[in-house]
């Protein structure tokens, strides 16, 4: 279950939009609740952004509503909805000091001030910036400007944070280093937040709930841990990093089998935590298999077995990564516990759990639409 | 030797000129340097040395204080109340240009380059065309309305003067700031609004501030170009109004008072050069990195009512106040609108081309000894000759100039000083120094395209040194190990890339001369008038045909000068990419 901490707060109601004239959100519904960060994981290109841009008001939708504590938000410009909003780049006012940045929008809302400063200075705490308030924002590094832009969007105590790929310009040590401090942030405040990222990893260490965006629609949505255990489509396992697919066709229901060109497996099919339904699956039906990389075991008899040859075999620490060239011509990844011989032949045997049958879902059809 | 295998590292720091240390090289230096000497600083420093002799001797008479004070204040109100008007006009047209996409908007940019190049004579004539006693608006007044006099009295007026370097130098405002709005990235105005800013709290907080810079500057200019302009107001303002320039002209050719001529152009000079340092202050500011990640980012199609309200708006304005003077010139020229000889009250109208067919006869009680024609042909020699000379000049000083050296920067300063002495300054300099045989003015008719070329010489070199600089050394180096001679190397690697240059530095130095009227005004004699100074003549004659033939001719030159900047954008677009 994903870990709501109240009622929900932010409503967004089949969400339209066209980019130059082809469609790029086609239909998007999500909830926000109360105290909960919701990532918004999909590719370049896929309109994330473009949500948060509709939402915050910067962006007007072709169809669709936002509501917030049931409220529509048409009609209410930008500067009253009271959100916050990181930029991607983060749109630091050059011709101000970090101080005046993030007392910007505490002015707005004509705060007196003492208080201005007072919270300026407790925003900046926060984000372990205080000795900096007086620096020109164009003298800072890439990380301290993301600091600064995350305590001018959070200062005024938006109802609602929206973070834009936050940590997109940033090399990866800091990168993980500013996802922890923002993490803690995001719990120590409660503010409901939806931050978006094109980046599984990113996704993964902050979000309370996963929604997966493809093709203008949501292509799943959950807990973290959830959508990864249990991929609803084809797309979504590739997009989070479970690229061991290959296409069959149902033999038997019970228990579940399908013949591929490397033989017949024995699988599940695992029922998505939420988005849509999945067709029903009849003998016939042609699926794709995804053989997760954990569980594998060299040797074993019967069925669930794929052969191949080890291209390599990388030690990674907490085991090896093996790369398996199947004879069907597929490269497939495992974890194994022991290393394998580069260049010799081996069968791997995978329990049936570990092979999930997945389908296009319903929309699919939709989606070949022009 | 080690230096064979790696390079050392000054050879890479310092670009090296083709002409090793030989005496050829300081020919490079020294054309243009004695050019600039003999014809720049030796008859700027005559007016100075005339003005020191002469007060010396007779001391500051109260009135000559008057005789200054009175055209410096008008110059200095005139151009305050112009700058303002251009930026009321100027700053919503930045705005359109650096904010909105709008079908058309190409064109319109093409529409604003026009008074970067029109001469001042043409644009006078123009605004004399649409709204001057025998203009369009009054002749359709009249004829509307049955009156026997023109209701609009625009002409030798202030607001005359206002209106064109409106005209003039909003073009200034939309280059200067419009591009920096353009730049400005959306998203810090976006960063404004989601931190709770209304409209107009954006607009003061965020997005004037950062293009503070970018209006200053635009303001000075402005201010500088309003406070220098010579044709525009003699033209267009009358007897009535002189400023600091008309009155240097006033006061040498007509008052025959040359050191009080020169004291004024002393004071002028002074208050450019100040308007300058502020200018460069100014420019000087640091500019923020405003750069939006793509280009174009900014721009928008205009949405809500008040924006597309705000846009045609705005694209009207800019449209009638570009092209409704020149088009009403055009049409003007070959419209005739009076009652002909002998039939007193008949008023033939309708198409003519009397105009232009008169400009050839040369009819006796005419003000030249030539037809009006031969203006014409005059003003295409000058103007040849301008374009060798400034070309070559500036071939020469901008080869030299590729070379970085501390002297060099002396050089460069001093070829741009020209800039900022006015035509008006040059000519009263030239009649002063240049007064006996063989540089006489009265007999000796190549001043004419040497007061030119030093006006044209700045943006000569301007064009032509960027595009040597910007050829690698490594190719010159390339050609050299492949056997080329240090002239083979200049023909076959530096040619070639810089001849697109020099054909953009050549159209432009055609352009100005064709056009030049402040120096030309000294310069030119009644048998040898260029094209501008015959159009002034014809202007400030009575009677229809005189009218109509400096119409002819003001028409002529803005068709060349339309003609120049197309070929100047095609011949730029080539070398874009």
């Amino acid at each position: 279950m994903a870990r709501s901490r109240g009622g929900v707060v932010l409503v967004v109601e089949d969400i339209w939009k066209d980019y130059e004239g082809l469609p790029l959100l086609r239909g998007v519904s999500l909830t926000v609740s109360r105290g909960e960060t919701v990532c918004l994981l999909g590719a370049s290109g896929s309109g994330k952004s473009t949500l948060l841009r509709i939402i915050a008001g910067l962006e007007r939708a072709e169809r669709g509503r936002v509501l917030w504590d049931g409220q529509d938000l048409r009609g209410v410009p930008v500067h009253r909805r009271h959100f916050g909003l990181m930029f991607q780049d983060y749109a630091l006012f050059p011709h101000r000091s970090v101080a005046q940045n993030v007392a910007f929008g505490l002015r707005m809302q004509g705060l007196p001030a003492g208080e201005v400063r007072a919270r300026v200075a407790e925003a900046l705490e926060q984000v372990n910036m205080g000795g900096f308030a007086n620096r020109r924002v164009t003298d800072l590094s890439g990380g301290e400007q993301q600091r600064v832009a995350l305590a001018r969007a959070l200062a005024p105590r938006p109802r609602l944070l929206m973070l834009d790929e936050p940590l997109g310009a940033l090399d990866r040590a800091l990168k993980e280093e500013l996802a922890g401090e923002l993490r803690a942030l995001l719990r120590k405040t409660q503010v409901p937040a939806i931050y978006v990222t094109h980046d599984q990893d990113e996704a993964f260490s902050l979000a309370d709930r996963l929604i997966l965006l493809h093709n203008g629609l949501v292509e799943q949505s959950g807990a973290p841990a959830e959508v990864y255990a249990a991929p609803v489509s084809p797309w979504a396992a590739n997009f989070l990093g479970l690229s061991n697919l290959l296409p069959g066709q149902v033999l038997a229901l019970d228990p579940l089998r399908a013949k591929t060109p490397i033989g017949v497996f024995e699988g599940v099919q695992v029922e998505p935590a939420a988005a849509r339904t999945l067709p029903p699956l009849r003998v016939g039906s042609p699926v794709m298999l995804l053989f997760r990389p954990g569980n594998a075991r060299p040797g074993g008899e019967g069925e669930n077995r794929i052969t191949g040859v080890v291209e390599d075999c990388v030690f990674m620490g907490e085991g090896f990564r093996l790369r398996l060239r199947l004879e069907s011509g597929h490269l497939f990844t495992f974890l194994l516990k022991e290393p394998l011989e580069t260049g010799g032949r081996v069968t791997l045997s995978l329990p049936k759990g570990d092979v999930q049958f997945l389908m296009e879902p319903d929309g699919a059809v939709g989606r070949e639409e022009k | 030797m080690s230096s064979a295998v790696a390079p050392t590292p000054g050879s890479r720091a310092q670009p090296r000129a083709v002409w090793g240390g030989s005496p050829l090289r300081l020919l490079l230096w020294a054309v243009p340097l004695v050019f600039l000497a003999v014809f720049f600083f030796y008859p700027l420093g005559a007016i100075f040395r005339l003005v020191i002799v002469s007060f010396w001797r007779e001391g500051l008479d109260p009135s000559v204080v008057g005789a200054i004070t009175r055209p410096l204040g008008f110059t200095v109100y005139q151009a305050a109340l112009s700058t303002l008007f251009t930026m009321l006009v100027g700053l919503p047209a930045a705005y359109l240009f650096g904010r909105f996409q709008f079908p058309g908007k190409g064109l319109l940019r093409v529409l604003t380059t026009l008074p970067f190049i029109l001469p001042t004579v043409v644009v006078a004539a123009s605004f004399n065309a649409l709204l001057g006693p025998r203009g369009w608006l009054n002749l359709l007044l009249v004829e509307g309305l049955g009156l026997t006099a023109p209701p609009i009295q625009i002409l030798n007026s202030l607001p005359a003067i206002v209106l064109a370097h409106v005209f003039y130098n909003t073009t200034i405002v939309i280059r200067t700031v419009g591009s920096a709005w353009e730049q400005l990235d959306p998203r810090l105005e976006q960063a404004a609004r989601v931190l709770g800013a209304a409209g107009w709290r954006v607009l003061a907080e965020v997005t004037l501030p950062l293009l503070r810079p970018a209006i200053l500057s635009a303001l000075t200019l402005v201010f500088l170009f309003d406070f220098t302009s010579f044709g525009v107001i003699l033209l267009l303002g009358g007897p009535r109004y002189a400023t600091l320039e008309v009155e240097i002209y006033i006061q040498a050719m007509s008052m025959l008072n040359l050191p009080l001529a020169g004291l004024l152009s002393a004071v002028q000079m002074a208050c450019t050069l100040l308007l300058t340092v502020i200018s460069s202050r100014l420019a000087g500011e640091s500019f923020l990195p405003l750069a939006p990640r793509l280009r174009g980012e900014g721009l928008r199609r205009p949405e809500s009512l008040t924006e597309r309200a705000m846009v045609w708006g705005m694209v009207t304005l800019l449209g009638l106040l570009l092209v409704s003077p020149l088009a009403a010139l055009a049409l003007r020229s070959v419209t005739r609108f009076e009652a002909n000889r002998g039939q007193r009250g008949a008023v033939e109208q309708g198409f003519t081309l009397d105009y232009y067919r008169e400009l050839f006869v040369n009819r006796r009680q005419s003000i030249f000894y030539v037809p009006p024609i031969a203006a014409a042909r005059n003003s295409i020699l000058y103007a040849g000759a301008t374009v060798g000379l400034s070309v070559g000049l500036g071939f020469l000083a901008a080869q030299s100039l590729a070379r970085r050296s501390r002297v060099n920067r002396v050089f460069d300063a001093l070829i741009m000083l020209p800039l900022g002495a006015s035509a008006v300054t040059l000519g009263l300099g030239f009649i002063i120094v240049f007064n006996r045989p063989p540089l006489d003015v009265r007999s000796f008719p190549f001043l004419i395209p040497i007061a030119h070329s030093l006006v044209a010489l700045p943006f000569v070199v301007r064009v032509l040194h960027p595009a040597l600089v910007s050829i690698p050394q490594s190719l010159r180096q390339a050609a050299a190990v492949l056997g080329a001679s240090p002239w083979q190397v200049w023909r076959e690697v530096d040619l070639p890339i810089v001849a697109r240059a020099a054909l953009v530095g050549a159209i432009f130095s055609f352009t100005i001369s064709l056009g030049e009227f402040g120096a030309t005004a000294f310069l030119a004699r009644p048998e040898f008038p260029t094209l501008p100074v015959a159009i002034f003549r014809f202007l400030s004659q009575p009677g229809a045909l005189n009218y109509g033939q400096a119409l002819a001719m003001a028409t002529l030159l803005l068709v060349v000068c339309a003609v120049n900047i197309f070929l100047l954008e095609r011949v730029r677009l080539n070398g874009a990419e």
